[in-house]
């Protein structure tokens, strides 16, 4: 067996259970401990990435086989994930120890369980373990989201928790529904009892199916779904915002990962209505979240709008099951994950040198370093509106052109486009006033703050930014790859064949 | 027995959503609570209703209930006793530092503060 599966989510566990026992007050201790282990994730997650490349493999946990057992699923998409998520996490503890980590007790030990949490989502094979990591992360997302003190965000924080205390027993609903009609809850064998299905049983399997991919939309943002993510984001201090946009994602992996493996021929009707309610869905999402860039009053509704934005148009491409349309939303995934993470470090960054004036897109007084951040603003602004060079660009024109033959494209091109000229328009606005509207009376301020940028935020910000370039100039390697991924999403029956091995035949 | 549950179920979710509509918290933990009951209920039922029978496969038995919606239950059941913990104290927390019950935000409120430590130090 290969037991590098399970090794993104136990080495974390183990991580936090040391720092919970061994550095309780040792803060420099806590921030080693905390980047080997997400260096040693990050090294985890590349070796899977190249086993991934030979076809699914299946970890049975206790070796009890599926779908007795609870199983991980190592494929091209999950070991994707979990190298995005090592990747993200990398640049948010590095920014936390900068001085963040210091404002509260246990940062390192939430974010570590927020990580088993987030790698058990996307290697897990059984919906309610999917469940329990769902909580796994939240559980310790509560926690980061409240890290750093304040009586608003306690009850930012508060809301945050009811919603996603809803959107678990709506997911409880879902799973009792599911295995009232098909007896089972691993995906694979789940995609194999679908084609047995009674006929009675079709109503109450669609009605479980489609409430699981409402919890997914809650989780997602998407519209009517999404009001909860400005007021969390902007509650929670920069790089827990960072690694939340994470969160999204794990929300429309779940999406396109029950979609391909469970519901993808059709057996229940689940596959049909689940594309025909998230078009138009997605359509919305990016429609609110494009004007809402250009509504927003502060840095932070900027990049929460632009999160929101970024989940329409990535599940406008992820509604269907086509291969190239798959391949375009995963572009786009691994794009707005990166540009959200640094969207958000540089807020904080930005907004640290502005004084009083904090995000506010409010004339303020003149920044020590408005040059470099300026710049960096610049190019965050040009990938996530979709202006090329940069993957924002390449990842729309994928999605373009991979939504041009379907019966929504008229739709969907017209709103990917006009919503691209709004977010510029946001941008543009932001932008000036942030670093060229200046008023005269606090000019004499500058002297107070330090005129040098902190420069090892602003490194991780540069390269975050660096990588989404990257993913740029290397964008017909990674489309390839990609491409291979969407493959594999669309032909599930590796996947199934890999869970369940011979075991299928002695299952009743 | 089947309208006994049905309705247990029903009523326990209808007073949860009622109390999730008061908009201060106390009514929102307890209507939290009551769903949570009405979940476990649900997800015992979808295993089937049976009574007297053995979980475990023994010699000479045919009838049996379905075990795994119980160990599922059981899973929901901790998870919601911790969640309901943590949301006790959040409410409590923000109950002591604002002195309101409200759980709504006033956007006035919001006051944040950017950038951490490192920079703060060097103002």
């Amino acid at each position: 067996m290969n037991h590098w599966l399970v090794v993104p989510i136990i080495l974390p566990a183990f991580a936090a259970t040391a720092l919970l026992i061994g550095a309780r007050d040792n803060l420099s201790r806590q921030r080693s401990v905390g980047v080997v282990t997400v260096l040693a994730l990050l090294v985890t997650s590349i070796v899977l990435l190249v086993r991934a490349s030979d076809g699914p493999s299946s970890y049975a946990i206790g070796n009890w086989p599926a779908p007795f057992g609870i199983v991980l699923v190592l494929d091209r998409l999950s070991a994707m994930m979990v190298a995005l998520t090592s990747c993200i996490a990398l640049a948010a503890v590095l920014y936390a120890i900068n001085g963040w980590d210091a404002r509260g007790k246990h940062f390192h030990v939430l974010f570590q369980f927020q990580l088993v949490g987030i790698n058990g989502a996307f290697l897990t094979g059984d919906i309610f373990n999917l469940f329990v990591c769902f909580e796994v992360m939240l559980i310790a997302s509560y926690g980061l989201m409240l890290h750093g003190d304040g009586a608003w965000r306690l009850k930012a924080g508060f809301q945050y928790v009811t919603l996603n205390l809803i959107g678990s027993s709506l997911f409880l609903i879902a799973v009792g529904l599911i295995y009232a009609a098909t007896g089972t809850l691993n995906l694979a064998h789940l995609a194999a009892r679908l084609a047995v299905l009674a006929p009675g049983d079709v109503a109450l399997l669609r009605t479980g199916a489609l409430l699981l991919f409402a919890v997914f939309a809650i989780k997602s943002a998407i519209v009517p779904l999404h009001w909860w993510l400005p007021g969390t984001y902007g509650a929670a201090s920069a790089p827990v915002a960072a690694l939340f946009a994470l969160l999204t994602k794990v929300g429309a992996y779940s999406i396109l990962r029950l979609h391909s493996v469970a519901f993808s021929d059709d057996a229940a009707g689940v596959s049909t209505a689940l594309s025909t309610l998230l078009m138009p869905a997605a359509v919305i999402t990016l429609a609110v979240g494009a004007i809402g860039v250009l509504a927003s009053r502060s840095m932070l509704e900027l990049a929460a709008y632009s999160v929101i934005a970024s989940m329409g148009t990535l599940l406008l491409a992820g509604a269907g099951l086509e291969p190239r349309q798959l391949a375009a939303a995963l572009y786009y995934m691994l794009h707005s994950t990166l540009i959200g993470a640094a969207l958000f470090l540089l807020v904080d960054v930005t907004a640290a040198g502005r004084g009083r004036a904090g995000d506010r897109l409010t004339p303020a007084r003149r920044m020590p370093y408005a040059g470099a951040m300026g710049l960096l603003f610049l190019l965050a602004a040009v990938a996530s509106a979709g202006l090329p060079p940069l993957s924002g660009f390449i990842g729309k024109l994928a999605i373009l052109d991979s939504l041009r033959s379907t019966s929504m494209a008229t739709i969907a091109w017209t709103v990917i486009l006009t919503s691209s000229l709004l977010m510029i328009a946001g941008y543009a606005r932001a932008g000036s006033t942030l670093f060229w509207a200046t008023n005269d009376e606090a000019k004499a301020a500058v002297d107070a703050v330090s005129a040098r940028p902190p420069l090892a935020p602003v490194a991780i910000v540069a390269v975050l930014i660096g990588l989404t370039a990257a993913l740029s100039v290397f964008g017909g390697g990674a489309m390839t790859v990609l491409e291979a991924t969407a493959r594999e999403m669309a032909t599930p029956s590796a996947y199934i064949d890999a869970v369940l091995r011979k075991t299928v035949s002695q299952v009743p | 027995m089947e309208f006994l549950l049905a309705s247990a179920i029903g009523i326990l979710m209808a007073v949860g959503i009622y109390l999730l509509l008061e908009r201060r918290m106390l009514p929102v933990i307890v209507g939290l609570s009551f769903i949570s009951y009405a979940v476990n209920l649900f997800l015992l039922a979808m295993g089937r209703l049976a009574i007297d029978k053995p979980p475990i496969i023994r010699p000479g038995v045919t009838d049996y209930t379905d075990p795994l919606p119980q160990a599922l239950v059981l899973t929901a059941i901790v998870i919601a006793f911790g969640m309901t913990a943590l949301i006790v104290v959040l409410g409590l927390r923000a109950y002591l530092e604002t002195g309101s019950d409200a759980a709504d935000v006033e956007r006035t409120d919001m006051v944040r503060e950017f950038g951490a430590g490192a920079h703060r130090d060097s103002r």
